[in-house]
Formats: C-alpha cells, structure tokens, sequence
C-alpha cells in the first residue's frame, strides 16, 4: 500500500489543476461552458457531457485532495462544486437556455402567474372552475382535469419542439453567421425567452392539477 | 548508513473505515487484497454499540456495557445513534420506547445521565470509537490516526457535525463521513458490470436509507436518495416487547415496564426470537425470572402481520425516491440489501415486489457497510484510483424570509459539494448586523423544517439602508455539511461570520471533551508505547531472520556474529516485559551491532547486481 500511495495518477496537490478550471473556480462569473471545454452552443449532446462530467470530476473532487494542504483542498471545494452547479444547469435544456439568456443580458427573472399569456385565457379560465369544482367535492371536476392535463402536456411537449429548433437556429446564426451578438442572434434569444416563461407557466399549471388530482384520491 | 530498521515495512498508519451503528459497530480496513473487516482481541467482528459508566468511573463498552445494561441498565445507554444531533424536545416519542435517562440540565445539545456521569451522545459515541480504534491498532500494529465513519444518508447536518465530533473526542481525524448504502455500494463490486442504475435498500437498527445510483466506469454518481433517520429494526424489537410485556402484565398479574432490568432481559428474548424467525417458520419467546416463566410462540405469519405497517413505511421513502432520480421502478438493474433487517423475509419479499428485481444478499449485511468505508478510506489515500464517488445532500437548504417562509438555495438530491450565493444588505440606516436564520427541509415554512444555525454577519459598515452588500455563500461539502463564508461586494472584504448552531456542541465544547478524553488517555498511551514497541521488535526481529539466510551473515566475522546473537537474546528476554523505553533501548542496541552485516549486505547485493550486468 505504501507505493501506491504516492503513485503518479493521484493528484496531491492542486499544481496538477487544468490551469482553465484554476481560472473559472477563481473568477467572479464563471464560465460554465469553459469547465468542459465547450464552445457556448444550445445544443449540447448529454451523453458526451455525462462523460466529460465525470472526467472533470475524477480531476477536481476532494476525495482526490484528502490528504493535500488546506489550500488544495479549499480550490479543490471550489472547483468541483462549481463542476457540479455547471452540470446541473447544462444537462437541463431549460436551465442552460436561461443560463446563456442571462450571459448575454436578458432578464430571466420569474414569470409572475398573474401575467396570463393571452392564449391561454381561456384555458386558464376553465381550469380554475374544475379546480374549485374539485375542491368542494364535485368528482366529476376530475375529468376535464384530467382533460387538462393531457391538453398541457401536449402544449409542453410542443414548445420543447419549437426550442429544439430555436437552439440550432442560434447555434447555427453565431457559428455561420453573424455571432452571439448580432442584431438576428438576439431576437432569436428573445423569442426563445419567451417560449421559456410560457413553458414555465404551464408547468405551474400543471403542477397545480397534479397535486389537486393526487390530493383527492389520497 | 546502513541498518536494519531501514528497509521498508509498509506504511506506519492505517486509515480505517467504521460503521457506527445503532445497534453494532464495526472496523475495517483495506489489505493486500483488498477490503477486510478487522477483529477485535476475542476475534470478535463487531462492537455492540452499548456503553456504560460503571461504579469504578470508568467506561465499558460493547459485550462488558451490555452486561451493565442487564444489572444495571441507569449506568448504560444504547442506540444512541438515535440521540446523535438532536435535543431533549425532539425525543420525547422516543423516550416512552427507549428506556434513555436524561440529565437534569439541557441546552442546545442533549445531555445523558449515566450513573454519576453526565455525557452528550457524541462522547458516548467516541467511546466505542475508541474501542475500535485500539481494536484496529491493536490488530494491524499500525497507529490509526485517520478514519472514514459512515452516516445514514438521510442524517441532517447537526446529526452529521454529532458524529465528526464523536471521531475527534475520539482522537481521530474524520476524513470523510460517508453515506451508509452508497458505501456499501462501493463494498459490493458492482461497478464491475461498468453500467448500470442500482437501489440500496439500507435497514438497520435505528434508520432506514433507500439510494438509488448510476455506475458508471467506476463513477458511483448517486441520483437521489431518501429515508427515514428513526426507522429501524429496534421498532420491531419495540412492537415485540410491547406484547410481551402485556402478555406479562396479565399472565404473571404484575405490570414490569418500569422496572428496567427485566425489560432488558425481555428485550433480549424477543430480539432472539424475532432474528430465528428469519429462518424458521414459527419460534417461541421464552423468559423466566424469579422462577416464573414465560413462553409465547410466534409464526412467521403472526409476526409478517405484525411488522406489515412498519415494512410499508420503508416503502414510501422508496418511491419519493424513484420519483426523485426521474425513474421507474422497472429500470433499476439491480437491487442491494444492507443492514441487519434486511435478513427478515417480509422485507426482501417488499422490496423484490417494489422494484421488480430479486436483491442482492451475497454479503453479510451486517458488514458491508465498514467494508465499502474501507474502499473510501483506500479512496482518499490513493490506494484505490479507480472508483470515486458523487453523493447528494439529502434535505433541501434554505433560508428564512419574510413571513416565516423558506427561500431554498440548493435542493435535495444536488451533488455535493454544492454551494449557492445570496446577497444580502441592510433595511435600517447605519444597521451593522444581518441575521441569518439557515434551515434544512422540504416544507414552505420555516416552522415545519428543521433549524440548522443562525449566522450573524457582524461589524457591517454602517451606510443608509440598502448600500450595503453581503455576498453570502453556503457551500455544502463533500460530508454533508454546510460551511457559510459571506464577503463585502463593494469593499471585496471577507465579512465576519458568527455561527450560533440550534443544535450540537461549540468547538470549545468539543475541544474541552478532547482534552478531557487525552487526560483518560494516558493510561491508554502507556499499553499503546509497550504496543508498538513490540511491533518494532517485531520487525527487527523478522530482518534479522532474513539477514541469516543470505550469505553476507557468512562471511561475517565471528565476534560480530557473537555479538549480534547476544543483543538478540537481550531483546527476546524483555520483549515481554511492559517498559517499553527498556523494549527500545534493545532495539536500538540490535540495530547497532548489525551495522557491519547490513554493510555486508548491501556489497552483497551490489556484487549480484554487477553480475548480472555481465551475463
């Protein structure tokens, strides 16, 4: 055990940080896309990101730094919870067009639920009369929940189509064309900012029939 | 120059893996060929997790504390694991069950009362610590200074800082606290399939864990996990316990609940009929005291129904669980069984039901888990480079806002370590502190969750409300537990921070329980120098042995030889002896006169070298 323990492979001290982490793990706003050696796309394949994850996660976690100064171990921390929080936000499509979105200065604050799209009006209309129907013990309420459910879920699945397309639309316009910053690059962020708050309202809605559902037959 | 004691005989510390459980507690550590539960001097596997104070003021523990617990059960304590984290007003449901005596005066740790002696579950803890502890030292001749302790995945920070301190009073260094299945995972070897998502199913004495994982070359990547940290095998003991002692109260026409003696003796009866029947189909609980005697027989199908309700509360957690990880019951690959509770065949049958899969029994349940703190151990020190570990925080963190509500900053289920930033400034001019109230828990309001500390930003540049900005970090590291630094964003000073902990022990608490332990300790030092003195011997002893095989002993001069024989008789003669200065004296002694046939040696082995360069 003794030889092994001082074997080449494991990192003893943060001298063997990939220089580019030691960066992002010092900076002030760091670069998720940089921590995986990624150009800023919308797109991103998750099965290579899964592998890049662990393989980044094999360099930087304290279980690697156990035994090292308490400098290394603190860059260490740092660095893989940072890994970590890049991870979560990248792997979720919706949390890493927010994440670019906020990059380049939209603001992607909460959609506050009293703003109604206009299109869901009516939608919105009836669900909250079978919801209260429901409530005061009309079983029959629990169809055209049921209804609705179906019906949002088509919607969600919908707009996940429609943001697919708009992710390689921007990807394409700032690698072939004009750049993240181009007058077309932003207004393509723009319409895929708003397909994002009408998604995060429906998943609101849908959230309130699943629990009004599960409620009753508990 | 050259001497015997240079040639290299391994590492001189060992770091170990522990499972301190509620009931049992074990050791291990990796050897050669890898993981290997250490035996105590009786070649006993495991340490009862029972402590007791007894009339000469010292401690017991394990066989010697439970036999205290039978004569005098207000001089021992166990499952204390219970008791770790928590104070007096949590465990009032747990008292009417578990005969704990309470000391008179509490604060924001629980205070114990053992005969004479007042004591806090993290001392209790650190004495059987210790006993493993000597128990490995005492097995592998190597000082064991560093240690890996498991924890139920499902403990909360305080229960979490509760055990780290129990391993400092206990003189060790806590490397690393890791989740009880997910090192059992690590124990089991299954990443040998290299891909794959697997269940452990993790019932011991007092808590219950489900945690579902991704294998993945070696990568254990825990997607979510879930439990119950006061559900376990002593519930059933309980259900058992309580029929007896109606069964008693009519039969004999004496109601015995309070009188503490017997009840232990009765515990016992119904611990052993409840474990034989795991295999047997029908058993019966036999007691006798003061010459009456007591005999029910139970059936497998009397007791499944009995127990029915308390297997189904393992289920629940189980589900909240698949639904966390984002999966369906028929995509886990495989399910593992940990935990003494798992052997009852109601359990298995639920939890092959529940995921559709028959689960793993090959290892000892009982042992796994120490095992699997042992790869983790072999983890942190490099000795295992293949396989790592990605564990999740259990409970949401979060912090307290207007109206009592819980703003939450990282979820349950996030990789750890994890952390999250919140800025924060002041409502009134010239205010110089912010209060941070910090909470563990699912639920909405602050009220429902459970308090983890209140962090108060202190000496904050007085300015009109509003200016002041303090970026306050939580950063959940790789134990589970939290750590909060907060920095000035307009001056980039490092803010100071005072923690207020609603529950556990200060560190000068701590460090006053280590200081006390060190005092106790000295005797224990002594038997540890004489100890080591002999593992010392020990090896000079064997390189002499080897050094008379090769032929530089040959062609050593006779007075050497002589000489050299009758250190080695001096050395054997007070080998036994306890003084252990006198051990080493001789050793040195020894080591001195084979200078010349180390010497000797090494031109040997120089001229082997050449030679072989020729041919």
């Amino acid at each position: 055990m003794h030889q092994t323990n001082s074997r080449n492979g494991h990192a003893r001290s943060t001298a063997d940080f990939p220089p580019e982490i030691r960066a992002q793990a010092e900076s002030v706003s760091p670069d998720f896309y940089a921590l995986f050696g990624y150009p800023e796309t919308l797109g991103i394949d998750l099965d290579d990101l899964q592998e890049a994850f662990y393989a980044r996660s094999r360099q930087l976690h304290p279980d690697r730094f156990a035994r090292a100064s308490a400098e290394d171990r603190d860059l260490s921390l740092r660095a893989s919870s940072l890994l970590n929080d890049a991870y979560r936000t990248l792997r979720d499509p919706l949390k890493r067009a927010e994440y670019v979105l906020s990059r380049h200065g939209f603001d992607v604050g909460q959609q506050r639920s009293s703003n109604v799209p206009p299109e869901l009006l009516e939608e919105v209309f009836e669900l909250n009369m079978a919801l209260e129907e429901l409530r005061s013990g009309d079983e029959d309420a629990r169809a055209s929940l049921e209804s609705a459910r179906t019906n949002f879920l088509a919607m969600q699945t919908e707009i996940d189509e429609g943001l697919n397309g708009a992710f390689s639309r921007w990807d394409y316009a700032c690698r072939e064309k004009a750049g993240a910053d181009s007058a077309v690059s932003r207004a393509m962020l723009a319409e895929i900012r708003g397909s994002l708050n009408r998604r995060r309202y429906i998943q609101n809605l849908l959230r309130d029939v699943e629990t009004a559902l599960a409620g009753q037959t508990a | 120059m050259a001497n015997l004691l240079h040639i290299d005989f391994g590492d001189s510390d060992a770091v170990v893996g522990i499972d301190l459980g509620t009931t049992n507690s074990l050791v291990a550590w990796m050897n050669l060929t890898g993981p290997e539960i250490i035996e105590g001097p009786g070649e006993e596997r495991i340490v009862h997790s029972v402590v007791a104070y007894t009339d000469a003021g010292e401690f017991a523990v394990g066989e010697a504390a439970r036999e205290v617990l039978l004569t005098q059960p207000e001089r021992a304590v166990y499952s204390v694991k219970r008791l770790m984290g928590q104070r007096a007003d949590d465990i009032q449901g747990e008292l009417k069950l578990f005969p704990f005596h309470l000391a008179p005066e509490q604060d924001a740790v629980l205070r114990l009362q053992l005969g004479e002696k007042t004591v806090t579950p993290s001392e209790v803890s650190a004495e059987v610590l210790k006993r493993l502890k000597a128990n490995a030292e005492y097995a592998t001749g190597k000082t064991v200074r560093q240690a890996v302790i498991t924890v139920p995945a499902y403990f909360n920070d305080a229960q979490r800082q509760a055990t780290r301190d129990a391993g400092r009073i206990a003189g060790l260094d806590v490397l690393r606290l890791v989740n009880e299945p997910t090192a059992a995972s690590l124990a089991y070897g299954l990443d040998k399939r290299k891909e794959g998502v697997i269940a452990v199913y993790d019932l011991g004495g007092g808590t219950f864990d489900i945690s579902i994982l991704r294998l993945h070359n070696g990568i254990f990547e825990v997607l979510a996990t879930n439990g119950d940290t006061h559900l376990g095998g002593d519930d059933i003991d309980n259900l058992l316990l309580a029929i007896a002692l109606e069964d008693l109260a009519s039969e004999w026409g004496e109601d015995v609940s309070a009188k503490h003696q017997i009840v232990q003796r009765l515990r016992r009866a119904v611990i052993r009929a409840k474990e034989e029947l795991s295999f047997a189909p029908a058993v019966a609980i036999e007691f006798s005291h003061e010459g009456r005697s007591y005999r029910r027989a139970l059936t497998r199908e009397q007791f499944d129904q009995l127990i029915a309700d308390f297997v189904e509360k393992t289920l629940e957690p189980c589900r909240r669980c698949l639904k966390d990880a984002g999966l369906d019951a028929s995509e886990i690959d495989e399910v593992v069984m940990v935990g003494g509770s798992t052997r009852i065949p109601l359990v298995r049958l639920a939890v092959e039901r529940l995921f559709r899969a028959k689960p793993h029994t090959e290892l000892n349940p009982d042992e796994v888990v120490a095992l699997g703190a042992a790869v983790q151990a072999g983890i942190l020190t490099g000795s295992v480079e293949d396989k790592l570990l990605l564990d999740v925080t259990p409970l949401s963190l979060g912090i307290e806002v207007m109206g009592g509500v819980v703003a939450k900053l990282i979820h349950r289920n996030t990789t750890i370590p994890a952390s999250a930033s919140e800025t924060f400034t002041t409502a009134v001019d010239g205010q110089q502190n912010v209060l941070i109230h910090v909470v563990q828990g699912e639920r909405e309001l602050v009220m429902d969750c459970r308090s983890l500390a209140r962090f108060d930003l202190k000496n904050i540049d007085p300015l009109p409300a509003g200016l002041a900005k303090i970026e306050v970090r939580f950063l959940i590291d790789a134990n589970g537990i939290l750590n909060v630094t907060a920095r000035d964003v307009r001056t980039g000073k490092e803010q100071s921070v005072e923690v207020k902990p609603s529950y556990g022990l200060t560190d000068a608490q701590v460090e006053a329980m280590i200081e006390e332990s060190f005092e106790k300790a000295e005797a224990d030092l002594q038997e540890r120098q004489v100890r080591e003195a002999r593992v010392e011997a020990d090896s000079i002893l064997l390189a002499l042995e080897k050094a008379k095989g090769n032929q530089a002993w040959d062609t050593l001069g006779e007075e050497d030889r002589e000489r050299i024989d009758r250190k080695h008789n001096e050395l054997l003669t007070v080998y036994h002896s306890d003084n252990y200065g006198l051990i080493r004296k001789k050793i040195d002694e020894l080591n001195d006169s084979t200078m010349a046939l180390a010497e000797n040696m090494m031109n040997t082995a120089v001229n082997t070298a050449l030679k072989g360069t020729k041919i």
